[in-house]
């Protein structure tokens, strides 16, 4: 019988026939953002936040209003109030040193108020975005995540959240504080002279080039960096979830090596943005200064000439020098900005992205059921399915799956059975035709009314950091501890969850939580039993059990899914004897349909995989 | 759901944490200390300049001497660009030696991780481990580039401001001093406050990050289960949970810079009151100016701490992972873990080269047969981090797999098959007991001998990023080429390898094309043979695969076994059938070996594992 199978040609499709381009934005980490995506989306986070921006701002405004008071009352204290004091007046010095005292308080608690309150309203700022993505990723269909991996989806939600964050917890203040000293301290200079105080404005112009020139260089690197920090932690997450294979293939000495060349570019592109950041500091240095000296030049020869007062060019002078010392800050404000503009632009280009399989605007209800089981119909009308970039993997086809029946899929690894169960549990949707769940289509339900209706069981059984019950829940968060525990024994995995050192409430991840791959599937299954669907997708789902857990399944089935409509795709033909009917597909075709009676009698390819089979249990 | 690690309160001096960096800034410690000089000379400069502007303000303008401007102008103009300069010099010394810091630490937690046992892994969650990689270094970066000198630079230029004023007046400048004192306590309460605060933010952005990932790679259960609103209001509980954290970190912080802000002022005040009345006043310009001067530094202060405080703990966070034991090159992971046996230990551990060209220790020749092939004497394991008084997964396993034997091994789910097969590999180290290979105990030679010699398929076929010939590659020597890919293609019916779109350069795993769960199994397959390997370990190999495909596979891998000493967990009759013998795992012992045959009559458990079929047998066994 292997002779017949070996003289087949296996010629699997991969799963996924899509190209991989070089220029794909996928492999660059590129996805296209819309033009002015990155502004909307800062608009949109900073929106509901207007009025309490307002009001910090606003303390911000009467803090500094505070700080910047105390210069003015020493000058009066200098040219009047000591003076005054001299001839036995005192009320002007206490006054101003009541004034002084007043304001130093004013600004303490000002300098509190307002830091607690951009914290509040930059932690919201994150909070929203935090969830916008995670929300948007959830939302998203399994063919983006298949291509998109978790590491980026990590770097979008850690270190690009971050880079906003640094500018709204420190550049916004930046921001705020340098345009106000600089109004503030320019509108006191030309108050005091005007001339000065506009040589001071003049100066900024200069100032806005650099600004300018930075901006544009730095917006370059941090693209750069966003990108390259994204690639190191691709890396690091791949190599810590496959860390068995890496440790028994020796892979720890190339795994460095390819780090490395990851870490050094991140290396590379952090020194730059450090590098431009420094060029700016040097050349907004030499404008200040510069101004300052050729200010007091023009103030001393006006002086000489009388047309200015001494004491007008000591207090400006005063001020000269606060009016440049912000442009540090603004210097750490820009670079906030442009490293959070890169990132949110990688952000925006994520929350651009639109799920291939969209919740419908307009949801129906399932109608209701019709006999007192449980199972419902399935159509599949005239469905066909491709890879949006070609690839046909399902040719058009129809299929009617009457309620409560349990139908088995085989054929070769990639004859397109998996596919068939991701239509059927809407993981994609066909390209053409319809899916129908008693005759509803797929599209038209809501997520919670369609998995009411279908739950697929996938051969990967992931668990969530949490206890044992609660990734049973999984399938029912609402389910009683009883009804966990009900559904654990009816899929025969009590015994081992009993034994655990916490019993269901033993952490997968703590003390003794080590769950074997067998028992991974039970505790899935045990999930989908309790989720209690009308339709039961079966994928490879019983792969690691040993027999007698397979015969425990198939047990469940045959009592507790009793009813239920159920596909089962399985390489052991021993599910395929407790099925009504058998589908035999290949190369994306069904080729065989029948009761496995039927088939077995004939001389289809099921008969002889049957064969094969059964030959195989020796 | 996800755990946050309590802190660990054992001394836990700020200082003492940052300079566990010192390894790390040692290299740069040049560049750093002369960037820092840099800074102080640049804030001098800075202190100088009002000094300057008062001087000429007082002297030349006053005096209507224009020399005298242009002097001070000029001085002044000097001064700014050398100011300007010396900003820049600072940053230019310390951008490229900082990033290389944070690159270097990384690469080193990277390196590490790699190297922890298994298990350390089976109990941190990536994302935990992930977030002190990422997060957490960049802070310690911005911590070394900007915080770190500045507490130096701003103590200096505090120091030198108040040294001025107490020249130019003793009284005034004690007077200024005074608050001070206040701020210090001030800061060495909240600064403690504030690492316990910023140390569990730092842990929630880990387990955030957890989440994260958890909601990627159980993507299809959530969405099979439309659950992806409950996992997004875990998320959001969670998030919550971290706004909560930052917001009293928050607090914390307005307060200490509430106290700093206001202290200084009350200083000035209390200075304009006492230079007025005593009628000081006069001249006095100069003073007030350095006062101001020193009102920056002064802030500066408490975000400073904070920020030291926050890379403190990060650091921490850091060096709890690089201070778990890696696995050590060689020798038992626990003293007196291997019996006194010593016939290996006598002879001395084998030559790595030797066993890298993959010729037979020395001696083979003369081994006695017992002693040849895989062997596991009294075997017993139980997981490190167990708790206490519970049984061990492996009681006493005794079995000897014969050179050039294929042994299967059958057992109930969850009987520690799969623990078994990872003691070969040392990805697990056992508890007493040994392994040898050809006598040679696994634990006297290297782990990268032992893992060239034993070659691994694991139940959950995980493919990396790369192409399909570099996964399979990963399994054989250097230097192995395109004849020993397609051979092993060829045994593990992984042909479909050269239909996908780029052949065998098609890049696969995370970031590539996604396979189905046969085709990664097959090609785990050919990777754990492409390297003929002496031992071969393979842990259900052929679960997901079809039954045509299983048996073509079995028909070529009976050829490859031939040559290999083979341990094949199986938990189908067609799998144990390409073994020569069978082994049942039972109770953590090795109940029984024998063929398929002999265990299917003589032995109730086994055959109800293989058969199942059988409800009343399968009762009466139990």
């Amino acid at each position: 019988m292997t002779a017949s199978a070996t003289s087949t040609p296996v010629a699997d499709e991969p799963e996924d026939s899509r190209p991989h381009k070089a220029d794909d934005p996928f492999d660059k980490d590129v996805l296209p953002t819309p033009p002015g995506a990155t502004a909307a989306l800062l608009r949109s986070l900073l929106a509901p936040m207007k009025a309490r921006v307002a009001l910090t701002t606003l303390l911000l405004l009467l803090q500094q209003a505070a700080v910047q008071a105390g210069p003015l009352l020493v000058a009066y204290a200098i040219d009047t109030a000591v003076p005054a004091f001299r001839d036995h007046d005192h009320g002007p010095l206490i006054a101003v040193a009541a004034g002084y005292l007043l304001c130093a308080l004013a600004s303490g608690g000002l300098q509190y108020a307002f830091v607690a309150a951009s914290a509040r309203v930059s932690q919201d700022v994150l909070l929203d975005l935090r969830g916008r993505i995670f929300r948007h990723a959830q939302a998203l269909s399994i063919d983006f995540h298949e291509r998109y991996t978790s590491g980026r989806l990590i770097s979008r939600s850690t270190t690009d959240v971050e880079s906003l964050r640094e500018l709204l917890e420190e550049g916004l203040q930046e921001l705020v504080m340098v345009i106000l000293s600089c109004v503030y301290v320019a509108a006191i200079l030309l108050w005091l002279d005007l001339g000065l105080g506009a040589v001071a404005v003049a100066s900024f112009v200069p100032l806005w080039g650099l600004v300018r020139l930075y901006q544009r260089r730095a917006r370059r690197v941090y693209r750069q960096r966003s990108t390259a920090i994204a690639a190191v932690i691709v890396k690091f997450v791949e190599t810590m979830n496959g860390i068995r294979p890496v440790r028994a293939f020796r892979r720890e000495a190339a795994n460095d090596a390819e780090f490395r060349v990851l870490n050094r570019r991140h290396e590379r592109t952090n020194g730059d943005a450090l590098l431009e950041m420094a060029r700016y500091v040097v050349g907004s240095r030499i404008v200040g200064n510069t101004a300052v000296a050729l200010i007091v030049l023009w103030g001393a020869h006006r002086v000489a000439d009388g047309t200015l007062a001494l004491g007008v060019l000591a207090a400006s002078v005063l001020y000269l020098r606060r009016m440049y010392d912000p442009i540090d800050r603004f210097g750490m404000f820009l670079n906030s900005y442009q490293s959070a503009a890169a990132s949110l632009e990688k952000i925006a280009g994520l929350l651009a992205q639109t799920p291939s399989v969209p919740e419908p605007s307009a949801p129906r209800q399932l109608p209701a059921l019709a006999s007192e089981h449980p199972g419902r119909e399935v159509v599949f009308d005239g469905v066909r399915f491709a890879y949006r970039t070609g690839g046909e993997v399902l040719p058009r086809f129809d299929l009617t799956i009457p309620a409560g029946q349990t139908i088995a899929v085989v054929g070769t690894t990639g004859a397109g059975k998996s596919t068939l169960a991701k239509l059927l549990a809407r993981f994609y949707d066909p390209s053409d035709g319809r899916v129908l769940l008693d005759g509803v289509d797929l599209r038209d339900l809501a997520v919670p009314e369609l998995r009411r209706g279908v739950v697929m069981v996938t051969q990967e059984a992931f668990l969530f950091s949490g206890t044992v019950a609660e990734n049973i829940a999984i399938g029912r968060p609402d389910a009683s501890h009883e009804e966990i525990e009900r559904a654990a024994k009816a899929i025969g995995a009590h015994d081992f969850i009993s034994a655990l050192p916490e019993g269901y409430d033993t952490d997968v991840r703590k003390r003794g939580g080590r769950i074997s791959a067998g028992q991974r599937q039970l505790v899935a299954f045990a999930r989908a039993l309790l989720a209690d669907p009308a339709v039961l997708i079966l994928d490879e789902a019983t792969s690691s059990l040993d027999i007698p857990g397979e015969r425990a399944v198939q047990r469940a089935m045959a009592t507790v899914l009793k009813g239920r409509t159920a596909v089962v795709i399985a390489h052991r033909l021993s599910t395929v004897e407790i099925a009504d009917r058998v589908l035999v597909m290949e190369h994306g075709r069904i080729v065989e349909d029948g009761s496995p009676a039927e088939l077995v009698a004939g001389t289809g390819r099921f008969a002889g995989l049957h064969r094969a089979w059964r030959d195989s249990l020796a | 759901m996800p755990t946050t690690r309590a802190t660990p309160t054992d001394d836990r001096s700020t200082v003492r944490s940052l300079l566990r960096l010192w390894p790390y800034v040692r290299p740069v410690r040049a560049r750093l200390f002369t960037a820092a000089f840099v800074a102080i000379l640049a804030s001098c400069t800075g202190l100088v300049i009002p000094l300057v502007l008062k001087w000429l303000v007082d002297g030349p303008v006053a005096d209507r001497d224009p020399a005298g401007v242009w002097l001070g102008a000029l001085y002044l103009l000097l001064l700014g660009l050398a100011e300007a300069l010396l900003f820049g010099l600072r940053r230019w010394l310390v951008a490229r030696p900082l990033a290389g810091v944070e690159a270097s630490m990384r690469a080193d937690l990277y390196r590490h991780l790699q190297r922890l046992p298994v298990a350390f892994h089976d109990r941190w969650p990536s994302g935990q481990l992930l977030s002190r990689g990422t997060t957490d270094l960049m802070l310690l970066r911005m911590f070394l580039a900007f915080p770190l000198t500045f507490l130096l630079v701003n103590g200096v230029t505090i120091l030198v401001g108040v040294i001025i004023m107490l020249a130019q007046d003793l009284m005034l400048g004690l007077v200024i001093l005074g608050p001070a004192v206040p701020v210090v306590v001030t800061c060495v309460i909240f600064e403690k406050r504030y690492a316990e605060v910023a140390r569990r933010a730092q842990d929630q952005v880990g387990d955030l990050t957890t989440v994260v990932e958890e909601g990627v790679l159980g993507i299809r259960i959530i969405k099979g289960f439309g659950r992806h609103r409950s996992q997004a209001q875990a998320f959001r509980e969670l998030s919550r949970t971290l706004r909560g954290t930052e917001l009293h970190k928050a607090r914390l912080l307005a307060t200490i810079l509430g106290v700093i802000v206001t202290l200084p002022e009350v200083a000035i005040e209390r200075l304009c009151w006492a230079a007025g009345a005593t009628g000081r006043c006069r001249g006095r310009g100069g003073f007030l100016s350095t006062a101001l001067a020193l009102r920056w530094p002064v802030d500066s202060i408490g975000f400073l701490l904070a920020m030291s405080q926050e890379a403190a703990t990060a650091t921490e966070r850091y060096f709890e992972v690089l201070d778990a034991a890696a696995e050590g090159e060689r020798g038992p992971a626990l003293p007196g873990a291997s019996p006194t046996l010593g016939f290996a230990r006598a002879g001395g551990p084998p030559s790595p080269t030797r066993a890298v060209l993959g010729v037979p220790p020395l001696g083979e020749a003369r081994l006695p047969a017992a002693q040849r092939g895989l062997r596991f004497d009294a075997v017993a394991f139980r997981y490190p981090d167990a708790p206490l008084g519970s049984p061990p997964v492996l009681e006493r396993i005794d079995l000897h797999i014969r050179p050039g034997e294929s042994m299967a091994l059958v057992g109930a789910t969850g009987s520690g098959k799969t623990t078994l097969t990872a003691l070969v590999p040392r990805l697990h180290e056992v508890t007493s007991g040994r392994i040898t290979l050809d006598g040679v105990d696994i634990t006297a030679m290297s782990r990268q001998e032992l893992r060239s010699r034993v070659a691994v398929a694991f139940e959950e076929p995980t493919l990396f990023s790369a192409s399909v010939g570099e996964n399979v590659l990963m399994g054989a020597a250097d230097g192995a080429g395109a004849a020993e890919l397609d051979r092993a293609l060829a045994v593990a019916q992984a042909e479909f390898a050269h239909t996908l779109p780029q052949g065998t350069d098609t890049q696969v795993g995370e970031q590539g094309l996604s396979l189905s769960g046969g085709q990664r199994q097959r090609l785990a397959l050919a990777r754990a043979v492409v390297g003929r390997p002496e031992f071969l370990v393979l842990d259900d190999p052929l679960s997901a695969l079809d039954v045509h495909t299983e048996a073509a596979v079995e028909a070529a891998l009976r050829d490859v076994l031939a040559a290999t000493t083979a341990l094949i967990v199986a938990h189908r009759p067609s799998t144990v059938l390409l073994a020569d013998r069978v082994a049942l795992l039972s109770g953590g012992r090795i109940a029984a070996v024998g063929t398929h045959h002999e265990l299917l009559r003589t032995n109730a458990e086994y055959a109800h594992l293989m058969s199942g079929a059988d409800q009343t047998h399968q009762e009466a066994a139990r």
